[in-house]
């Protein structure tokens, strides 16, 4: 029994544990089970690969290797462990973003190393060894610099508006040309400026890719770098002839593909369009502005609004994790329950910056997992609703998609909550959403809204109560 | 600094137009406040109430020369002669109803602010008399109605016998008849509803009342948010309802105003004549010529089959410590549109609707009517721009098969071609990316960021790749794979801890 047929063994075992890890993920119940086995399968996989590298024959650059890999693992584990530790809930897209970024960057590492040193071929497999190493520098490098551009703009640190260039699908277009006609140089002669060459197109265009998409499709990105990452990893395994590398790369490549799907279907956008970068998006037309009166309400009469209503839907958005309200609401919709009130809170698919990022903080501030519904399933009963909560959502509850078919956003499926008998809407200004689109929603009649900083105002309706 | 006085009102008024609690808004305006001896004791506001409050107690005649005179009524003609040149005077005026009473004001000299002519938009909601007094009148006609009645509302089973509810029949769903509806419904009357505006329906039926429509294909829309005449038709459809409602309902309540016109005659003689002995018909349009035939403005009448009709006007003075503090309230909001500054100045802006609208008379210039506002309480859906709206193309059933078999014969001809180890890993990566297709099919929607996490950190994997490339002969090879192994590691490792972090917080509820 050769050490590669027990790597081998591993390999399988790791595959299977990581297809359960992520089919346990897909329920409440079995969550817990999935990440046990995700570990499971991870921890197989290094240690059968460690030791397969270093069970061969043992000289002084396999004792400098075991040495940083020594290092190396333990830096990054302490790393990865304290990032985990101490991130906001909040901040969790961006801190996923950073992470995707970092396979993409290994990709790379590993696709120079595999031109670096080629090792020993059959001639029928050099030029192929050779297309192996750009596709994976390529994928790599977009997902790096894409992962990198998406981060700086959840974080803010970048404006999230989307960078138009003047022809930029067609500049999309000639990187893709570009690295084709480079690959075909490099497979014919091997050259290190053409590896250079491509790294930095593929860098470029990771960059333009994402820094063209505006805001309000990062949840989609995110996905979609993710999906990235996992094609990098599957890449490297086509250079390496490692077969494990290749189908956890493949299910995380095709299932991130199919959760962006699934997110742009929520959004009503064209699954091609975010791929490749904002493609055929066009800037909003000015539609008919609405305008109007709107009017306010204060924190006292609302605490009697909610004290008095039957059901309440609570429907938060990004404003919600911005002004970190998701202690006070959760308080808010205890004590309301307390006082048999039924509380529920509706999530748009595509709240927040991130699938699912409310639920993740509504599960922080401990709101039960069982009231927490999806837009499908509260929709219809919006309607026999006393009053909803509209905290720091716009686009996501925003009439305009259903009525007026000129509006950008027009076609997207919302929150009805304009049908509820009150809207309280908390917000800090008048100001549009991150689609910038105007919200008619703000002047119907059976709106208030409540100006200021979620939180406070929560807790001012808390105090109220 | 302005000073505001406020009046006492004249016999049969109880109401008054400012409370202790809005005197100190209006202080709070910059505004010093006179108010006459003896002004709210009717409403049982006593002077040493308005005294605590910050205002000063004064004698008619001082209260009269106040820069700006609060009142409810419409004031006499000795009472407009008490009244300084230039001043301005506030109150429920009928712009509509009152020419005299405009001329008067404008010889007088003086600015006069209708409060019963603000526009209904919803910036003027705090402001709208008509509202807040229609809905006290429609909770008093309740209550007048059962004070005469002789039987209970509810509907009860008891010992000595089984007591049927009484049913109730209001006509006119605007402010007052929902009140009325939403009073008698809480006594536990059965309570019907008709108006003209299908969209009432459903606030009839929030508030516990049946909506009786009138069907004829004719719809209508209001755009200043009140009711309009209405078309023969309809009429005579209603006609016919009421005389059915008329000889079933124990009560009925009629609220049907249309603006600058008389009230429109809904019930009958005869109608009145087929209803039991002992029902009651509150008439709420009485001032403006009454809703039933035989309505006597202020009076009660009984009429020969023992109906008795109530055409009783001053329904919200009959709550007067209520409507003072509501009309109190109104007026607060009238003054702090018109105090821009908050320093007791006055200024009055003819380029807001509201301050145009409620100005009838000004500087001695009758300025009434007002020019028409659209304010569009149902606003008319305006027409889209014309928008060109993309048909997304849908493949054809055809196009799609075809694209599915140049798929499989561009793969079966790459792989067929390819040499020995990469058939194998296609077929690898082939079924994995149908696998990791169908593991994510069903992932609940709330599960999607732990998801994500967790398949970010599984694509650390790619640790795997820089580990086998560690112990290479090359030093930069070495070095770079490090630097690799480190990177995807803190990916490995941090995914899998932030994403067991999130899913310790998801908690079934125990209710």
């Amino acid at each position: 029994m050769s050490a590669v047929a027990i790597a081998n063994a591993a390999y399988i075992a790791a595959a299977l544990l990581f297809i359960m890890s992520l089919a346990g993920l897909s329920k409440h119940e079995s969550g817990k089970t999935g990440i046990r086995y995700g570990i499971a399968g991870m921890a197989i996989a290094m240690a059968a690969t460690i030791w397969l590298t270093l069970s061969g024959q043992w000289d002084s650059s396999t004792s400098f290797g075991f040495i940083l890999l020594v290092i190396a693992l333990v830096v990054g584990a302490v790393i990865g462990l304290w990032r985990a530790k101490v991130v906001a809930m909040t901040g969790m897209p961006e801190l996923i973003a950073l992470f995707h970024s970092f396979v993409g960057l290994t990709a790379v590492l590993v696709g120079w190393n595999g031109a670096l040193h080629a090792g020993e071929l059959a001639p029928e497999l050099v030029g192929i060894h050779r297309a192996e190493v750009f596709i994976g520098v390529f994928i790599g490098a977009v997902t790096f610099t894409g992962s990198i551009v998406a981060y700086l703009k959840l974080s803010a640190k970048m404006s999230s508006k989307p960078l138009i260039l003047p022809g930029r699908n067609l500049l999309n277009l000639l990187a893709l040309v570009g690295f084709f006609a480079l690959t075909v140089g490099y497979v014919n002669t091997p050259d290190l400026w053409l590896l250079i060459a491509v790294t930095a197109l593929a860098l470029a265009l990771g960059w333009h890719l994402v820094a063209s998409i505006g805001g309000g499709d990062m949840p989609v990105v995110v996905s979609m770098l993710n999906s990235y990452s996992g094609w990098a990893a599957a890449a490297t395994g086509f250079l390496l002839s490692n077969d494990l590398l290749i189908v956890t790369g493949a299910l995380v490549g095709s299932s991130g593909a199919y959760l962006s799907y699934i997110m742009c279907k929520a959004m009503n956008r064209s699954f091609i369009s975010v791929i490749f970068g904002g493609y055929g998006i066009e800037a909003p037309s000015e539609s008919a502005e609405e305008t109007g009166e709107h009017t306010e309400i204060d924190a006292s009469s609302a605490a009697e609004l909610l004290a008095a209503a039957k059901s309440v839907v609570i429907t938060p958005g990004y404003g919600m994790a911005v002004a970190q309200a998701q202690y006070p609401v959760a308080e808010l919709a205890k004590r309301l329950r307390e006082k048999g009130v039924e509380v529920r809170f509706g999530i748009h698919p595509v709240a927040g910056r991130l699938p699912g990022h409310m639920n993740v903080l509504l599960a922080e501030a401990k709101v039960p997992y069982d009231i927490v519904l999806e837009m499908d399933e509260i929709n219809d009963d919006l309607r026999q609703t006393s009053v909803v909560l509209v905290i720091g959502a716009n686009d996501t509850v925003n009439p305009a998609a259903t009525e007026n078919p000129g509006s950008p956003i027009a076609g997207m499926p919302v929150l009805k909550v304009w049908e509820a008998e009150n809207v309280i809407v908390f917000k800090r200004s008048m100001a549009s959403g991150y689609a910038g689109v105007a919200n008619p929603l703000f002047y119907r009649d059976n709106t208030r809204m409540l100006f200021g900083d979620a939180k406070e105002r929560v807790e001012d309706i808390l105090k109220a109560l | 600094m302005s000073l505001i006085g406020v009046v006492a009102e004249q016999p049969g008024e109880a109401r008054v137009a400012a409370t202790p609690e809005t005197v100190k808004k209006i202080l709070a305006l910059g505004y010093k406040v006179v108010v006459q001896k003896g002004a709210g004791a009717q409403a049982s506001f006593p002077d040493e109430a308005y005294a605590k409050a910050g205002a000063k107690i004064v004698t008619a005649v001082a209260a009269w020369k106040s820069d700006i005179v609060l009142k409810v009524a419409a004031p006499t003609s000795t009472e407009i002669q008490r009244m300084r040149k230039g001043a301005i005077l506030v109150g429920l005026l009928s712009p509509a109803f009152n020419p005299k009473l405009l001329k008067a004001l404008a010889k007088r000299g003086v600015t006069a602010l209708a409060m019963d002519a603000v526009p209904r938009i919803s910036r003027a909601q705090s402001m709208d008399v008509l509202s807040s007094m229609a809905n006290i009148a429609g909770y008093r006609a309740v209550v007048e109605a059962a004070n005469e009645f002789g039987r209970f509302f509810t509907g009860q089973v008891t010992a000595a016998g089984k007591v049927p509810p009484a049913k109730v029949l209001v006509a006119g769903a605007g402010v007052a008849g929902l009140a009325a509806i939403g009073a008698a419904s809480s006594l536990g009357a059965i309570v019907r509803a008709t108006d003209p505006r299908p969209e009432v329906a459903d606030q009839v039926k929030s508030i516990g009342g049946e909506y009786l429509a009138v069907e004829i294909g004719e719809k209508m829309q209001s755009s200043d948010g009140y009711a309009k005449a209405t078309s023969k038709a309809y009429d005579k459809r209603a006609a016919e309802i009421y005389t059915e409602q008329a000889k079933d309902v124990d009560i009925i309540v009629t609220t049907a105003l249309i603006p600058g016109r008389p009230a429109p005659k809904l019930i009958t003689a005869k109608d009145v004549a087929q209803m039991k002995p002992g029902s009651v018909i509150v008439d709420m349009a009485a001032a403006q010529g009454g809703n039933v035939e035989g309505t006597v403005a202020g009076k009660r009448v009984v009429t020969k089959n023992g109906v008795i009709i109530l055409g009783y006007t001053d329904l919200p003075s009959r709550l007067p410590q209520q409507s003072s503090q509501l009309y109190g309230t109104n007026l607060v909001n009238l003054l702090n549109l018109l105090t821009p500054s908050k320093n007791g100045k006055t200024v009055i802006d003819f380029e807001d609707v509201v301050q145009r609208a409620v100005t009838v008379v000004k500087e001695g210039k009758i300025t009434w009517p007002p020019p028409p506002v659209q304010v569009s309480a149902a606003p008319v859906a305006a027409a889209p721009a014309a928008v060109e709206i993309k048909e997304k193309k849908k493949m054809s059933a055809r196009t799609r098969g075809a694209l599915i078999a140049l798929g499989f014969a561009a793969l079966v001809g790459l792989i067929s071609f390819a040499p020995p180890p990469l058939p194998q890993h296609f077929l690898v990566l082939t079924l994995a990316i149908v696998v990791g297709y169908y593991v994510i099919g069903k992932v609940h929607h709330a599960l999607h960021t732990p998801l994500m996490s967790v398949t970010n950190a599984i694509s650390g994997i790619v640790v795997v790749a820089a580990i086998l490339q560690i112990t290479d002969s090359n030093m930069l090879v070495q070095v770079l794979a490090a630097v690799g192994v480190l990177l995807a590691s803190i990916n490995v490792f941090g995914g899998f801890a932030v994403t067991s972090r999130m899913l310790k917080m998801f908690t079934k509820g125990d209710k």
